[in-house]
């Protein structure tokens, strides 16, 4: 179970202090739970925030009762939280193989390389030893990404924005993924999203709007806010 | 023969737990320690200078030889005249290399002037390793100079690599490349301490259809210091490409001078170069799967660096 107990995010631009997020309070120990909001609205902060990549500036996160609020990002990583980045990130000299081992703990096997990639709709005998550089597309690393958090089988997983990027392998595969994960692993899947799509598998929606919780609730109770939140002004109208 | 610290050099330099097979010619201390010539490739002492002419025949295949090179006396400085002549069509791999083990206070210091003649047609596979070890506070210096000539049609790929103990080295690679003929160097370096890596590199492609392909990679830690130059001049129809990537952490410093020439108008040529410290975002990645700061750096740089 992973709580977040007013978080507030400030980030300072020069002179100026933006407040991202403002006390955030929200208990997270759902099998899905989707993340939406507008563009801005602090989503990615909040995930950087309980990966530890982000120091919240007031507030408190408890991971199953445990403050972790201080602790380092492998710290928390060690104690059972993933986190696919949006951008995924490019290593020259590293492969496949060796990023997917690092994930899993272990030197995986080729098998165990082979069931990882397959979940995600690549063949591994194409892509073991390929390094994760600039020879692979946006879209081919945001696969290896999702194996590789599905490698670490953590009690808390989280996604950014999973669909951007991934254009071939259909949705549905996707969600497969999630679902797979929660069978075997039974962890909390926090799932950053615009899909309406993957909006619809989560248990739960927390509707992110300028930096604040909006709204927390079942798909019924959040997709007829979304739809009408913030309607937009007149020059716009027009154009649409 | 070689004692236990010229073999552990020897592992290093040039992965040799045995004597090797095929033709091989071993260096320790200034003498040699072990030889051995086979029907194709002939090894022969020079009689002005220190050094050897290694002499490959026409149509050779598949065949090695190993030309290791170690110091463990303290203080020893040497200059070695080595001269490769492949024979046409040959295809052979080469493994030089050089290890210095300083126990002692004095510098110890290896320089080692390396001549390819590679006739028409010839492939030749060039390793050369570099490493230091030794807690004494002599230097180990190592000055490796190569001069490669490739006759119509011929290649040499060639693998440098200096990853270790070594204070001091300025490296000068020279060639010329004729009509057809390919050259690729691939060379990786990290420096630590107050270390300094110098390479110097100057091709110059007189034939047409000719290539060449430089990549350096290189990490620089601590307070040492690197500088890359690299200059390729184009006289014919020709393909030249150079790359220069490196990493620098603490207080390092590293420089890339790269340097283009085309004396014709289809003479294509291009220079990368790239310095920068280790991207944060690669760090967080690996530290979100569970690595340290100090295992996710490792981590990087071993695999910029293989």
């Amino acid at each position: 179970m992973l709580e977040l107990k007013g978080i507030c995010y400030s980030a300072e631009d020069e002179s100026r202090e933006t407040e991202i997020l403002k006390d955030i309070n929200v208990t997270i120990d759902d099998r899905f739970i989707a993340v939406t909001g507008p563009n801005g609205s602090g989503k990615s902060t909040l995930a950087r925030i309980v990966a530890g990549i982000l120091k919240p500036t007031a507030g408190q996160i408890l991971l199953d009762g445990a403050d972790i609020t201080d602790l380092s990002i492998t710290e928390r990583a060690n104690m059972g939280i993933s986190f696919a980045f949006q951008q995924p990130v490019r290593f020259k000299g590293i492969t496949v193989r060796e990023l997917l081992s690092i994930a899993a703990g272990k030197d995986a096997t080729m098998a165990e390389i082979c069931g990882m990639l397959s979940e995600v709709g690549l063949c591994a005998r194409d892509y073991v030893n390929r390094e994760v550089n600039a020879s692979l597309s946006g879209g081919e690393l945001k696969r290896i990404e999702i194996a590789m958090i599905m490698a670490r089988r953590t009690k808390v997983s989280i996604f950014d924005e999973p669909e951007a990027g991934i254009d071939l392998w259909s949705f549905q595969n996707l969600i497969h993924v999630f679902e797979k994960m929660h069978e075997e692993i039974h962890g909390s899947i926090l799932i950053i999203s615009h899909q309406e799509r993957i909006l619809n598998i989560a248990d739960r929606i927390i509707l992110l709007t300028d930096g604040q919780i909006k709204k927390v609730g079942s798909k019924e109770e959040i997709m007829p806010e979304l739809l009408g939140a913030g309607a937009p002004c007149k020059t716009l109208t027009d154009k649409l | 023969m070689v004692d236990a610290i010229q073999q552990s050099l020897l592992e290093q330099v040039a992965g040799l737990h045995e004597i090797p097979a095929g033709a091989y010619n071993i260096r320790a201390n200034g003498h040699m320690a072990g030889r051995n010539t086979t029907a194709n490739i002939d090894i022969i002492t020079k009689e002005d200078r220190s050094g050897i002419d290694i002499r490959i025949k026409a149509g050779t295949k598949a065949e090695s030889v190993h030309i290791p090179v170690v110091l463990s006396q303290s203080g020893l400085k040497e200059s070695v005249y080595n001269d490769f002549f492949v024979g046409e069509g040959a295809d052979v791999t080469i493994i030089a290399g050089c290890g210095i083990h300083n126990g002692g206070d004095s510098a110890s210091e290896h320089s080692g002037i390396h001549r390819f003649f590679v006739d028409r047609d010839a492939k030749v596979r060039y390793v050369e390793k570099h490493y230091g070890s030794g807690d004494g506070n002599g230097e180990r210096i190592m000055n490796p100079t190569t001069e490669i000539h490739l006759a119509q049609g011929a290649s040499l790929e060639m693998d440098t690599v200096q990853i270790k103990g070594i204070d001091s080295t300025k490296r000068v690679t020279t060639a010329k490349v004729a009509q057809g003929a390919s050259l690729v160097i691939r060379e990786k370096i990290m420096t630590h301490g107050r270390q300094y890596a110098e390479t110097d590199f100057k091709v110059e492609m007189n034939g047409e259809d000719s290539s060449v392909n430089l990549i350096s990679r290189s990490v620089a830690k601590e307070h040492s210091s690197q500088l890359f130059k690299s200059r390729i001049i184009g006289n014919q129809k020709c393909q030249g490409h150079s790359e220069c990537d490196a990493i620098i952490m603490d207080e390092a410093s590293v420089s890339a001078v790269p340097e283009l020439t085309a004396n014709n108008i289809d003479a294509s040529l291009i220079h990368e170069a790239a310095i920068g410290k280790i991207a944060g975002e690669q760090l967080m990645k690996l530290m979100t799967l569970g690595l340290t700061e100090k295992e996710a750096e490792e981590q990087i740089v071993n695999g910029f660096l293989k």
